[in-house]
């Protein structure tokens, strides 16, 4: 697997975990507090702090072991990491750019939530699910490129 | 994504007769990664023109000696 695949894999998992994370406990306060109530300001900066300090962590867990894998192999840890080639940066742009366009629909649906003058938690999390929806199809449409051709 | 390249290549054949080199040596001396040999011998993945010629250098050989375009149907060269 390319190091750059490695790389989308840690994005996607954590892009998985923390908004399931951070939805699970907002949607669970909700049965007791009504959506006008709700302190989501700090769970939802604590969630995107996580989603930064949790990928950088995972790529660097998972360069080491690239980097003892290699070694192991004979081959050098350094130029297995550094390795990014044209394929991957084109995968990589054309991940993004899906990604984008997703995110922009969820947009949409924000842009919409405010001029029905929702509650802000409702905005937010909108907000919050386009990014997270989007990274999600960036990330998934990066692997799937790998493995049936680009 | 997903499209097939109508391009082919030789290159599993020109390994081969260049001493079985493997698909990482070839990755190590064009400077790509070893999946990215294998998408391209597959023809999972068209390289750039430079890319392309990078390759055939390593084989001594022209470019169209590693990569080859069939003329469409009803089509001229």
């Amino acid at each position: 697997m390319p190091y750059e695949e490695k790389v989308t894999w840690v994005g996607l998992v954590v892009a998985v975990v923390v908004p399931v994370a951070y939805f699970a406990i907002m949607l669970g306060r909700l049965r007791d507090v009504s959506a006008a109530d709700i302190s989501y300001q700090r769970p939802l900066l604590i969630a995107i702090g996580a989603s930064v300090v949790l990928t950088i962590v995972g790529t660097i867990v998972m360069s080491i072991g690239t980097g003892i894998s290699a070694e192991l192999r004979g081959r050098s840890a350094a130029d297995e990491i550094d390795r990014k080639d044209e394929r991957d940066v084109r995968i990589s742009r054309h991940g993004d750019l899906i990604g984008f366009y997703v995110s922009a629909v969820g947009m949409v649906g924000v842009l919409a939530l405010t001029m029905l003058e929702y509650e802000y938690f409702w905005i937010a999390s909108a907000l919050y699910l386009s990014f997270v929806v989007g990274t999600l199809v960036a990330a998934a449409v990066k692997i799937a490129s790998y493995h049936r051709g680009f | 994504m997903g499209k097939p390249t109508r391009v082919t290549n030789r290159i599993r054949a020109l390994r081969f007769a260049a001493g079985e080199m493997t698909q990482a040596d070839l990755a190590d001396r064009v400077g790509v990664t070893r999946q990215t040999i294998i998408a391209i011998e597959q023809g999972r993945y068209s390289p750039s023109l430079e890319m392309a010629f990078q390759i055939a250098r390593v084989f001594g050989v022209p470019l169209d000696d590693v990569f080859q375009y069939p003329d469409s149907e009803g089509t001229s060269p």
